[in-house]
């Protein structure tokens, strides 16, 4: 730790902090707009500027190193002057649309302005204007507006990893620039608009729409990947108008993949707003009680055993085990939360989690993927594995793929081959980058839904586990095994047992023919053409999409946005949302519906507010009691995951093929239809 | 006056032989390894003794730089880059050592290299200076055919490799820090500092950035002692000097002079006095176009020194007057170094990339008279307002020459200013001249 003196007060910072690190401790505000905390130190801005003791000039305190009895003096007319300078310099060739601008109301640029900013310019020449880029359908730009701190540039080098930014030309003509007319090919782009500290860089979909105080702000999650972004919704009126991240240092930092920010306009589209019942093949509106009429009527006579329920990806934890409840009630061991198909074992929480943590990856140095491309199925966990990778150095961090990357991970990665027989090799250590594993002291796996959606998985998560005891991965103080979903129910779901009973089926064989009667709840992942032609579904969710066409009966539900939920990510960490729209129409909370038909139906669930279903949730599985949280597990303690048999030669598949358009709401939202247009179905574009 | 015994380059001009046999009988490459068997820290000690100032402008102690070098290294490679990017307009002093005094430079860069503990050496030319480059290069291949660097070079069992890198024309590629950027194959930008090369320079690797000229003496220095430099020029300004004239002199040229020479004496005689007469002096600017501008009033006594000129207010830089007789249009004279910084500013932060273009803007409204009187004071404030702001030292660059200007020749703007207003009417319309062309610049074109 080092002494350092900030107008006066004494602070003890550690060895190697910045001096603006130094004043943030004392307590001291200090301006700026290049620097930013999770990119590297640039310098450019001279928005910084402090005076330090015996230095012959001000110095940019965000590069500055502290000294052992170092004085810095924030508030002096020198520093004052010099802040002024600078702020008048950003300003000569800035705009000043401000009233036009997205950025008003929330611009760093603009709020420094008020301290540091002149009553008038003394700037009488023309203005500089600069060409806008074209950077995709995510991010719009007004590159007059620029003031050139290259936020944008090191976040799209460092963070994204995609370096795609730059900046061409010197002086007055340096432009920020995409080199070529191309969209920017990051699943991590809209971040560059928050970090954007002017009004350079702004939301394509978001544009004109709305001013941030007019915005009311409830804290929710992410629910288009397993990550468990935290972020924030931001609503006007009944409207979601625009997602952003939440800091959460364990999750997400401060970053949100495209997905969870821009499909929110699909919460305004297709949605199921009143109850529909199918009547001689055609769907008409009806009442709550008709349609719960219908729904009782056909399950009057049905054995519990040809009644089955599947719940899908997007479902909060409260509507899950209230459907599950309801099953039981009905008699029915016929529930499943995986409508992909995936297999795991059960019997302990490590074997279907990750391990690691996604914090944890920082610590790790070597990784091994197996069936997964996290850069699409976890972008914000891929943007991790890529922090891990740089803060490594060269070679400080080897990684292994198994199977086949679609796209750039982000990462030099070695593909070590396609399938399952590569993980034998590497037991058996024929494979040189088992020599890699053992070597590492704290390596770890991935194992992705490509490896666990196949028939083989079991064998496929046992095999991984043993690999993981031999090389050291799961050991004393460390867990290396990791399972990552995809889908923001899942672990969950697994939590609460969503998977058959005893005698029940899983959702495939559900599907067909194995029951009579099939509840969906937001289940949508699988071709409706899977399901028997007899089966009476019912479809309870917010989103019209391929299996409410199917349904006989619609019950429209909440979307995230529109109700608080519990959502347990890959880490196994549970977390909560709020509320913050009402659903539209006549829809519902999921569990309320669920709780109301059981009424109908004299099986009534014991919970009549939120509050006894959450502890009903805390009763089930006592995880749930603790929000936000996770507990260490003892991963070496634990015998592995049970042997499922024999693996299949067959390569890994990647788990969906369009980022854009994995479930209903990015499938109902016209910005995720043309981000896979453009990114995904390039050649369509060009035919154009 | 200095004396032809103590020339360092005794083939400035070029009339005798550069290559290896030619240097050899000017006495370099005699006894190197000798000189390197002192040891490094006799090296730097002498070095430091013959008060050895940096000759590419910012006159820091050449001896002290070298002495930053870790003295053990911790693994990495240590490197000495010698900054060939000689692009200050004025200035054409290390062309002359490149081209008809290329072993010298090697030679001592040997001995610097080994004084630091570096097994390689990077020179970074200007990419303008062709042949130089060529030149050098053959010398290179001379200097390894024999044995004189390579593998255990001139004998000293000290192991010695020589890289040319040449640039592409940027100025601030002479910027220490930007030309280390440049030579990894960067943008050419300067780096925040601490840390200093000498710490993490090239490849983050302990570096020493230094003149070629520099460079070039200290084999000279070593072989004939650091007393012996030191006894030259003034306390604190020790020893010689490439200097250079140009402008409105009879003979413009390159020389070595001692240091503390009077400014109207090397004019007089290295310049064969100012054109028309030294009464037809109307200013000089000492050192490179980044030194503020001295009136002819103290052009009469001022010494050529470091000290000297920073006393009066301006500075030695690289030592290349700009000699300007009273037909020179002074504003006019600065509003093109104005143009020179506006279009050199790397752009990368603030002060300067935004301020030069203000002041080139302002500055050529002045030229023609076209401002108010206030603005003289609003121009002198932009200036300080970039001055000492900047990562690099380019603003303070752009900024001196104006404040040298307002400092000495504010009537001359008055009057000009005076002078259109009578033309044009006064008032305040005379932001914009009657005709001139209506919209905003695009940068991109």
């Amino acid at each position: 730790m080092v002494k350092v003196t900030v107008d006066g007060i004494v602070v003890d910072v550690p060895n190697g902090s910045s001096a603006l690190q130094a004043c943030e401790a004392a307590g001291k505000e200090i301006p700026r707009f290049c620097f930013h905390e999770r990119l590297s130190v640039a310098g450019n801005c001279r928005m910084c500027l402090v005076q330090v003791v015996r230095a012959p000039k001000p110095v940019a305190s965000c590069g500055f190193p502290v000294a052992e009895g170092m004085e810095i003096l924030t508030d002096t007319e020198i520093v004052r002057k010099a802040r002024r300078a600078v702020m008048e310099f950003l300003l000569i060739n800035h705009p000043l649309d401000c009233p036009i601008c997205d950025q008003g109301g929330e611009c760093d640029l603009q709020d420094q302005a008020f301290g540091y900013g002149a009553d008038h310019s003394r700037y009488q020449e023309a203005k500089r204007a600069v060409k806008d880029k074209y950077l995709g359908p995510l991010v719009k730009t007004v590159m007059t507006r620029c003031i050139q701190c290259t936020r944008c540039i090191r976040f799209a080098t460092e963070i994204a990893g995609v370096p795609e930014l730059g900046a061409v030309s010197r002086g007055e003509n340096m432009e920020v620039t995409n080199y070529v007319e191309k969209a920017l090919t990051s699943e991590l782009s809209g971040n560059l608009i928050d970090i954007c500290p002017v009004g350079a860089l702004t939301s394509k979909p978001y544009a004109f729409t709305a001013r941030p105080w007019e915005l009311k702000r409830t804290d929710s999650i992410d629910v288009s990947d397993a990550v468990g972004t935290n972020i924030s919704l931001q609503v006007r009126g009944s409207a979601v108008l625009r997602a952003v991240p939440r800091v959460n240092d364990a999750v997400n930092e401060e970053w949100l993949a495209d997905k969870g920010r821009f499909s929110v306009d699909g919460l305004k589209h297709r949605r199921l707003d009143r109850p529909w019942v199918r009547v001689h093949g055609k769907l008409q509106a009806v009442s709550w009680q008709d349609a719960f009429v219908a729904i009782g009527r056909r399950l009057d006579g049905v054995p519990g055993d040809r009644i089955g329920a599947i719940a899908g990806d997007l479902c909060d934890a409260e509507s899950m085990l209230a459907l599950k409840d309801l099953m039981v009630a009905l008699g029915s061991p016929n529930i499943d939360c995986r409508q992909d198909g995936a297999d795991y074992d059960l019997s302990q929480r490590a074997y279907y989690t990750f391990g690691t943590t996604i914090a944890g990856i920082e610590d790790a140095d070597a990784l091994l993927v197996v069936g997964s491309i996290p850069r699409q199925e976890a972008p914000v966990l891929n943007a991790r594995i890529r922090k891990r990778f740089l803060a490594a150095g060269r070679g400080g961090f080897p990684i292994g793929l198994i199977g086949t990357p679609t796209a750039d991970p982000t990462y030099s990665a070695d593909v070590l081959g396609e399938g399952p027989d590569v993980l034998a090799a590497l037991r058996d250590g024929t494979h040189p980058f088992a020599a890699t594993l053992k070597a590492a002291k704290k390596p770890m796996i991935i194992v992705g839904h490509g490896a666990l959606t196949r028939p083989d998985a079991r064998a496929i998560l046992a095999s991984a586990w043993a690999l993981a005891v031999e090389t050291g991965a799961i050991g004393a103080g460390w867990n290396g095994f990791n399972v990552l979903h995809r889908a923001a129910s899942r672990v969950a779901g697994l939590d609460l047992g969503l998977v058959p009973g005893k005698g029940g089926r899983s959702a495939a064989g559900m599907m067909s023919g194995g029951v009579d009667v099939l509840w969906l709840l937001g289940a949508d992942e699988f071709h409706t053409a899977q399901i028997g032609p007899k089966t009476f579904v019912i479809y309870q969710g917010h989103h019209g999409d391929a299996a409410a066409a199917r349904a006989d009966v619609i019950l429209p539900g909440a979307a995230y946005a529109e109700k608080s939920g519990t959502y347990v990510n890959t880490e196994g960490r549970v977390q909560r949302s709020f509320r913050a729209v009402m659903p539209p129409g006549d829809a519902r909370e999921d569990w309320r519906i669920l709780r109301a038909f059981s009424e109908v139906v004299g099986h009534t669930l014991p919970y009549d507010t939120v509050e006894v279903l959450r502890e009903r949730l805390a009763t089930v599985n006592p995880v749930f009691r603790v929000i936000g949280g996770l507990d260490a597990v003892d991963a070496a303690a634990l015998p592995g995951p049970s042997d499922g048999g024999a693996v299949l030669p067959a390569p890994f598949r990647p788990v969906f093929d369009d980022y854009y358009q994995t479930d209903p709401i990015c499938r109902a939202s016209p910005t995720m239809g043309e981000c896979s247009r453009i990114y995904v179905h390039p050649r369509t574009v060009a035919a154009e | 006056m200095l004396q032809d015994k103590d020339r360092i380059f005794t083939n400035l001009y070029g009339q005798n032989d550069w290559r290896l046999a030619g240097a050899r009988q000017r006495g370099d490459w005699d006894g190197t390894a000798e000189i390197l068997a002192r040891g490094r820290d006799a090296i730097v000690n002498e070095m430091k003794g013959s008060g050895l100032r940096g000759r590419g402008g910012a006159g820091f102690p050449t001896g002290v730089k070298w002495s930053f070098m870790p003295k053990n290294s911790d693994g990495r490679p240590h490197y000495l880059v010698i900054n060939g990017d000689e692009s200050e307009p004025g200035t054409c002093k290390d062309r002359e050592i490149l081209r008809h005094e290329p072993h010298k430079l090697i030679e001592s860069a040997l001995i610097a290299s080994f004084a630091m503990g570096a097994h390689a050496a990077y020179i970074y030319i200007r990419g303008e200076f062709f042949n130089e480059a060529r030149h050098l290069q053959i010398a290179i291949d001379e200097a390894y055919a024999a044995g004189l660097i390579g593998k255990n070079a001139a004998g000293s069992g000290w192991d010695f490799d020589f890289y040319i890198h040449r640039g592409a024309g940027a100025y601030i590629c002479g910027e220490e820090t930007a030309l280390l950027e440049s030579l990894e194959g960067k943008k050419g930008q300067p780096r925040m500092k601490p840390p200093f090369p000498a710490a993490m320079g090239l490849y983050g690797c302990p570096t020493t950035v230094n003149n070629v000229e520099s460079i070039a003496v200290s084999s000279t220095i070593l072989r004939r002692g650091g007393a012996w430099f030191s006894a030259l020029g003034r306390p604190n300004n020790a020893g010689t000097k490439l200097m250079a004239i140009s402008g409105h002199v009879n003979t413009p040229c390159v020389f070595e002079e001692e240091l503390g020479v009077p400014l109207k004496e090397i004019i007089e005689k290295h310049g064969g006095g100012v054109r028309g007469g030294w009464d037809n002096l109307l200013a000089v600017i000492p050192g490179g176009c980044s030194v503020p501008v001295l009136p002819a009033s103290v052009c009469e006594t001022v010494l050529m020194d470091y000290d000297s000129l920073r006393a009066e207010r301006s500075g030695l830089g690289t030592a290349c007057m700009i000699v300007m007789d009273k037909s020179t249009d002074i504003i006019k004279a600065i509003a093109r170094f104005s143009q020179f910084f506006k279009h050199e500013s790397c752009g990368q932060c603030t002060p300067c990339r935004e301020g030069t273009g203000w002041m080139m803007r302002v500055m050529n409204r002045m030229v023609e008279g076209r401002a108010e009187i206030e603005e003289i004071d609003m121009l002198e404030q932009v200036t300080r307002q970039v001055e000492g702001h900047t990562i690099c030292a380019l603003g303070d660059a752009a900024a001196w020459p104006i404040q040298g200007l307002i400092r000495h020749f504010r009537p001359v703007m008055e009057e000009r200013i005076q002078s259109y207003k009578a033309a044009h009417g006064g008032g305040r319309i005379t932001q914009v001249p009657p005709g001139a062309p209506v919209g905003i610049p695009v940068a991109a074109e």
